[in-house]
């Protein structure tokens, strides 16, 4: 029996924005445009100073806003280059437009998004808002819920968006301030070895290669428009088998392997949470003090969001009584939510009946603790009980007096 | 027509010059009649119109390119003999079937 060895990374204590910069390092993009004040990160900081100090080979481009940073990212990403960049909250918002450029001409940028909430009220701390407002944009997402994760995620995006079967973008996400400018553990591999997982970027085709001249972003009539956004949903349903390949890959390098979705607890579970991102933790914690009460209480975590993993949920899900989705962000007019409304249709279109309710939590970056979520698992035994889930929408520790 | 799964992704046009293939002449609500008499081939038009949709051969104006011209008149605004005037595209269309 031969025994796995994994590579060993040297273990450090980093800010989530540091871990994304080192990352970007060792992956040594050809260019990195970026808007350097506020709402960027010290990603983007930290990484201009690997710039200046000449440990990287990128091309910088300080641009003058983040609608300018996207668009210098597809023009280099056209070009052939391996480009890279990142933003958060605000600054995503104003790259809208140019979100849907970069998808539709099919450029694998990556992009690290530190996720916060969207004014008004003037709040810069963390929830998902910015990046469910990006959702239907042709971007692979996925998210991280602790450092390791971060580091993980930032490696693995290269490989998923340029993937000859998605060739999309991709942009990971991680909370802002409890990761993106907190300490955490994590541990670094090797130069070397990342250099050899994210591979050279080949490109089919690049605006520089001029032997053989093409045209991008040409206008496209409604004799073609629909054809091409065909193909979009094509590379957007590879990424279901892509980032689960991925993931495996990276794992058998590290021992940290990766999929869509990710459960705690889950296979003997009555009542479960489905969650995304950094309160996973305090969720976890639950279901163990859960457990120890003798409550049937699991997690199951989505790391994927678009595209979303429906089968892997609704694998997941099957057999439990009651499930609470939680939503960490505030999207308005829906009867459920982003996240929840994915998960219902999963469940409904394959007979599944289980009871689901939304949480909306942790709005502008507030703590959500594992006595909360005790309290949703006490919630979702009594929606089991008594096959009652209404109301369907709740709130979570918000003062409702 | 070709299917999604025969022409290149994002919209790339791998040919040079292939907006020729592209007939934009439907687009036209109105259409340019040239009065050769009135013309004295100066090529104003020539050099005004966007769509290069004014023919030329030997340094004379033969003919508008009607499958490329998109009716938009700026011919018949910068010609300095008002040799070019723009019709109804219907009502050329019915004086042409006469």
């Amino acid at each position: 029996m031969s025994e796995t060895t994994y590579v060993k990374g040297k273990v450090r204590a980093l800010e989530g924005d540091m871990v994304v910069a080192e990352a970007m390092r060792q992956i040594n993009p050809d260019v990195v445009a970026a808007y350097p004040i506020t709402p960027q990160t010290e990603i983007v900081q930290t990484f201009s100073g690997f710039v200046a100090d000449g440990l990287v080979d990128t091309e910088f481009i300080a641009v003058e806003s983040e609608h300018a940073a996207m668009s210098s990212c597809i023009g280099a990403s056209c070009a052939g280059a391996r480009a890279l960049t990142a933003t958060c909250g605000a600054g995503l918002a104003l790259m809208w437009e140019v979100l849907w450029c970069a998808s539709g001409l099919r450029c694998p940028i990556s992009m690290a998004v530190v996720n916060r909430s969207l004014s008004a009220p003037l709040n810069i701390l963390t929830d998902q808002t910015d990046m469910m407002g990006a959702r239907d944009a042709g971007w692979v997402q996925i998210f991280a819920e602790n450092h390791q994760e971060v580091y993980d995620n930032a490696i693995q995006a290269v490989r998923i968006a340029e993937h000859p079967d998605i060739v999309l973008p991709i942009m990971h996400g991680l909370a802002g301030f409890v990761l993106g400018h907190t300490l955490g553990r994590v541990e670094i591999l090797p130069d070397e070895v990342v250099k050899q997982f994210v591979g050279q970027y080949k490109p089919s085709h690049s605006l520089l290669d001029i032997d053989h001249p093409a045209t991008f972003g040409a206008y496209d009539h409604w004799d073609y428009f629909f054809e091409h956004k065909r193909q979009q949903w094509e590379g957007m349903n590879n990424a279901l088998k892509v980032i689960p390949e991925v993931g495996q890959e990276f794992g058998r390098l590290t021992g940290r392997y990766y999929g869509l979705v990710e459960p705690y607890m889950l296979d003997d579970a009555d009542v479960a949470i489905l969650i995304i991102g950094s309160a996973t933790g305090a969720a976890k914690v639950a279901v163990d003090q859960m457990r120890a009460d003798g409550v049937k209480a699991g997690v199951l975590k989505l790391r994927c969001f678009r595209p979303f993993p429906a089968q892997a949920v609704a694998d997941a899900l099957k057999g439990r009584k009651a499930v609470a989705v939680m939503e960490r962000s505030s999207c308005f007019g829906g009867e459920t939510s982003p996240v929840s409304a994915e998960v219902c249709s999963a469940l409904y279109l394959r007979s599944l009946p289980i009871k689901v309710v939304t949480y909306v939590y942790g709005l502008g970056g507030r703590d959500t603790v594992p006595d909360e979520f005790c309290q949703v698992y006490r919630d979702l035994l009594k929606i089991a009980e008594t096959g009652v889930a209404e109301p369907i929408f709740r709130y979570l520790a918000l003062r409702d007096y | 027509m070709k299917s999604w799964k025969e022409i290149t992704w994002g919209g790339l046009v791998m040919e040079p010059g292939s907006s020729v293939a592209y007939e934009t002449g439907d687009w036209r609500s109105s259409r340019p009649i040239l009065d050769e008499e009135k013309c004295s081939n100066c090529l104003v038009c020539w050099v005004f119109c966007p769509d290069g949709a004014i023919q030329v051969e030997n340094s004379k104006v033969v003919g508008i390119d009607l499958k490329h011209c998109k009716g938009c008149g700026i011919c018949a605004e910068e010609c300095p003999r008002k040799a070019i005037t723009m019709v109804d595209e219907c009502e050329a269309k019915a004086e042409a079937l006469k």
